[in-house]
């Protein structure tokens, strides 16, 4: 019985689940690399990054003849986009990253507190998510980002504010149907205090769901990021995040269009690669769901006339 | 008299994780119209995946993996799924359980009541509407005509059960399969229920198959039995004989953990061990480790089901002891 | 029913107050607009004259309090820029919005439901990994750069779609594609998770078991189940077109409200900007409204107040 086919389902583990999952372990091989360039990249990099060549003017991707840094091509004023993306990726990292956390931790702590009182604290708080909610976040930035000058800090603000109301409706949800829980009630009747009882009951329930949450909305907060950039009101020159590299293309989409094109696929790539690994988490994650990644596939049965249609 | 409905060697398989796990192997049994058959047996055994397999209802993980369900003589296993549909209904019904998730939450009950006739007789709403109200009246349900608009969630359980049963039988099926109808319930309306199943029965001349774990429900309803133990019949035979003599181990186990006033202040006795994971069967019959009479044959050779009389049978190599003790 | 709709009005109409006063105030902070209007010689009396005769001198509560008296006489004031009544501008430009959006909205749902019922219909099939797939791909792509590549390929290499204009069909594909791309691909995720869950439902093989057919199931049984969830994301993604509307109005032109709104705040042009905000702000409100009715005309527990 030691080599038995037959392990239980709660015995796979989340590595290997992972690994036998191409698209999902595709994913975070595609985001570690990313999560590599942003922090090594700025550093490598920065200097050739913002070199100019004017020798070297627009070139065309795979130019591999002018050395390997014009490998994606150049711009109009000779510096290698290859080596402008890696830079880029270290700024909208160093956006995304904090204000994804921020949101998290603040709306997190927010959200439990709130759906574990119930009451006035609830209901206020919820009010407050909808205020935030029921106007388009983007223009909630572009007001915010012309009153107070577009700094990194100010677009990791405003970004984290606004989707603050995510995690707070997420947490305030699952914690508020945790509070009614025998297990919750048994360890206030023990005088256990209501933060302890949140850290060490209602906290580690909440969580993967708040991740999984958090993994979706870093893509969110990613592409207002590149938006707001593009629109001239994030990023501004002399630094370079992608969405501000797209908008310097599009004056030269005609004669150069790989210097657009490549930091859009690299945005698409890093949310993509997001969205499937969030997507992959949920089902792994929720006991009624995980058994759809772990089955083998539908041999061909002796009965062919069964229910429904291919 | 032939059989309304056959199953024969029907075996299911699910895929899980671990691999592939054969949960019901090699069922057969046989029911006639106007009778009631009780498929008995412990949670877990087997008796909803045959109840579902046989109406082809079968989730995306389970399949069929061999055997026949003949309906009048025709296999349903091998009909197309548009020739199996139009069997669903007027050919083959099914209760479930729980009728609170039965019901579709969203539609008025009238509305699904008159499905089976919208799809089935392709009747106008209005002609639809008006044989569920009928049906509702049938079934026991107060003031049908305005009860039709309402919805499943302002019904009690008990009425939600009758709803389903009605709509069960709303195209007087030859068969009905009756999966733990009243587990969901009080005691006294699961009286009411079996009542109604039964009345429906005669009424209809319905071969009933009535899936129980429950032998008082069997010993009162059913005309014979079929014991379960992990996913294949062990016993069958008329309910009174088999109850008063059964010739197979597990059977008698089932029967002697049954409180009886006899006994009273006697301890109550029970099959030691529990049910075999059905991943990893052991070798030849599935009941030797919890049996008494166990012996080296048994670890060995799977006991077939054999004739042990007129209409019984038993699957143990050593029924005889049982008949002669 | 009515006291139903009537908690929802008083309830959606909290946030619409707020919204309306927390732009005032974050207008007034972006900064004198007597310094984009007057030239740089402008003297000092000129600037306190420009003041005096917008209001900009009084105290900026006595500024709402006249806004306020204005609103209600459903005077939204003039705009700085070309002294067109501030109502009149956004009234022009709201049309332009809400028929991309409209028909955005509609082409994105239809499709939706569709590409998300055939992927749940079977769960993890190679049909359900690539609707998954796509549709992720979809909810990620960067619509501005989406807008540009549309622009690179149809208009400049193959020359067969306007860059700009709103007049004939050929005119609205770009924008429409560019809006419709990111609220597709979620909704589309969104009616396959709901579906997987209705189609998993009992009454789904109460239904199969009635003799019901793919068609029947699908659509009349487990659509209107799912279609609660479907709903309240399709509010959220109709809030965040407008998101897009910015976007896409910006690149290809069109004359909406987006651009209207991008344009005043450049311009600090606040009688603009306070209008457009309220009447999207408006709009917003009466969307939610609009998808409680439709939620509660889809399932009686909500109607009838049971939690469901």
């Amino acid at each position: 019985m030691t080599n038995s086919p037959t392990t239980p389902p709660g015995k796979v583990s989340m590595l290997s689940l992972l690994a036998r999952d191409r698209v999902a372990s595709t994913a975070a091989v595609v985001l570690v690399l990313i999560g590599a360039c942003a922090v090594v990249g700025p550093m490598l990099l920065g200097d050739l990054a913002v070199e100019q060549n004017l020798r070297a003017v627009n070139l065309p991707p795979f130019s591999i003849g002018a050395g390997w840094e014009f490998v994606l091509g150049s711009d109009s004023l000779g510096r290698s986009v290859a080596a402008r993306l890696v830079v880029a990726a270290g700024t909208t990292m160093s956006v995304a990253v904090p204000a994804v956390l921020l949101s998290l931790t603040v709306g997190s702590i927010w959200g439990m507190w709130a759906g574990f009182h119930r009451g006035r604290r609830e209901s206020v708080s919820m009010r407050i998510a909808d205020v935030i909610l029921s106007f388009p976040s983007l223009l909630l930035a572009v007001v915010v980002l012309y009153v107070f000058t577009p700094s990194v800090a100010n677009i990791i603000a405003v970004l984290a504010v606004a989707r603050i109301p995510i995690y707070l409706r997420t947490a305030r949800a699952e914690s508020a149907e945790l509070q009614s829980r025998l297990f919750v009630d048994a360890a206030r009747t023990f005088g256990t205090g209501s933060w302890a009882t949140i850290r060490r009951h209602v906290f580690p329930t909440v969580l993967p769901t708040l991740l999984t949450v958090a993994a979706v909305d870093f893509c969110f907060v990613m592409l207002t990021e590149s938006s707001l950039s593009f629109l001239g009101i994030g990023i501004q020159p002399p630094d370079m995040s992608w969405g501000l590299m797209v908008a310097q293309g599009r004056q030269e989409l005609q004669t150069a269009w790989w210097i657009a094109v490549f930091p859009g696929l690299a945005i698409i790539g890093t949310t993509v690669s997001a969205a499937m690994l969030a997507a992959w988490a949920r089902m792994a994650g929720d006991p009624g769901q995980r058994w759809r990644l772990t089955l083998p596939r539908r041999g061909r049965g002796k009965i062919t006339a069964r229910k429904g249609v291919a | 008299m032939t059989a309304t409905m056959e199953v024969d060697g029907l075996s299911v398989d699910i895929r899980t994780p671990g691999g592939t796990i054969r949960a019901v192997r090699g069922m057969s049994f046989a029911v006639h119209s106007g009778q009631t058959l009780a498929l008995l047996g412990e949670s877990g055994c087997g008796k909803s995946m045959t109840a579902h397999a046989v109406a082809g209802l079968l989730g995306p993980v389970a399949d069929v993996a061999g055997g026949e369900v003949r309906l009048d003589g025709v296999d349903v296993l091998r009909l197309d799924p548009a020739a199996r549909r139009r069997l669903a209904g007027p050919g083959l019904a099914i209760v479930f359980q729980d009728a609170l998730t039965a019901l579709n939450p969203v539609y008025p009950v009238g509305t699904q009541l008159a499905e089976p006739f919208r799809i089935h007789e392709k009747l106008s709403r209005r002609a639809a509407r008006a044989k569920a109200v009928e049906l509702m009246e049938r079934v026991g349900i107060p003031e049908p005509r305005s009860r039709a608009g309402a919805y499943p969630h302002q019904f009690s359980g008990g009425m939600r059960q009758r709803l389903l049963i009605a709509m069960a039988v709303a195209l007087r099926p030859a068969v009905l399969l009756a999966d733990e109808p009243t587990t969901a319930l009080d005691v006294t309306v699961q009286a009411q229920i079996m009542e109604l199943l039964a009345e429906l029965r005669a009424e209809q001349r319905m071969a009933l198959v009535l899936i129980t774990h429950d032998l008082a429900v069997v010993a009162e309803q059913a005309d014979h039995v079929a014991v379960m133990y992990a996913g294949s019949v062990v016993e069958t035979g008329p309910v009174a004989e088999v109850f008063r003599a059964p010739r197979h181990p597990y059977t008698r186990g089932l029967l002697d953990s049954v409180p009886s006033g006899a006994e009273r202040g006697g301890r109550l006795r029970s099959i030691e061990g529990s049910p075999p994971e059905l991943a990893s069967l052991p070798a030849g019959c599935a009941f030797r480790e919890r049996c008494p009479l166990a012996r080296e044959r048994c670890a060995t050779e799977r006991p077939p089901l054999v004739e042990t009389g007129t209409g019984r049978a038993s699957s143990c190599h050593y029924w005889k002891e049982l008949a002669d003790a | 029913m009515l006291t139903f709709l009537r908690r929802r009005i008083v309830s959606s109409a909290i946030p619409l107050l707020v919204v309306i006063l927390g732009v005032f105030f974050l207008a007034r902070l972006t900064g004198n607009p007597a310094n984009l209007y007057l030239p740089l010689s402008a003297t000092p009396e000129m600037r306190a004259e420009f003041a005096a005769r917008n209001g900009f001198d009084q105290p900026i509560i006595v500024q709402f309090g006249d806004y306020l008296a204005q609103l209600s006489r459903l005077d939204f004031g003039e705009s700085l820029r070309t002294a067109q009544p501030a109502a009149e501008a956004v009234l022009q430009a709201f049309p332009a919005t809400l028929q991309l959006a409209g028909v955005t909205m509609l082409l994105a749902v239809v499709g939706a439901v569709v590409v998300g019922s055939l992927a749940a219909y079977r769960p993890n099939s190679a049909a359900d990994r690539g609707a998954s797939f796509l549709s992720a791909t979809a909810a990620s792509v960067p619509d501005f750069w989406f807008a540009i590549m549309g622009v690179l390929l149809f208009s400049v290499t193959l020359g067969w779609l306007p860059t700009s204009g709103t007049v004939g069909a050929a005119a609205w594909v770009l924008p429409v594609a560019t809006l419709l791309i990111r609220p597709f691909g979620v909704l589309v995720q969104v009616v396959r998770g709901a579906m997987v869950s209705a189609l998993s439902a009992p009454y789904i093989k109460v239904a199969r078991s009635k003799g019901a057919g793919d068609q029947r199931v699908i659509f009349g049984h487990a659509l209107r189940n799912a279609a609660a969830p479907a709903l309240t994301v399709a509010g959220d993604l109709a809030v965040g077109l407008l998101n897009g509307a910015v976007v896409v109005e910006t690149i290809f032109g069109w004359p909406g409200i987006g651009k209207l709104m991008i344009d005043s705040i450049l311009q600090r042009d606040f009688a603009v900007l306070q209008a457009a905000v309220l009447l999207t702000a408006l709009t917003i409100f009466a969307l939610n409204i609009l998808i409680d009715v439709c939620y509660a005309l889809l399932d009686a527990r909500v109607r009838q107040g049971v939690a469901a």
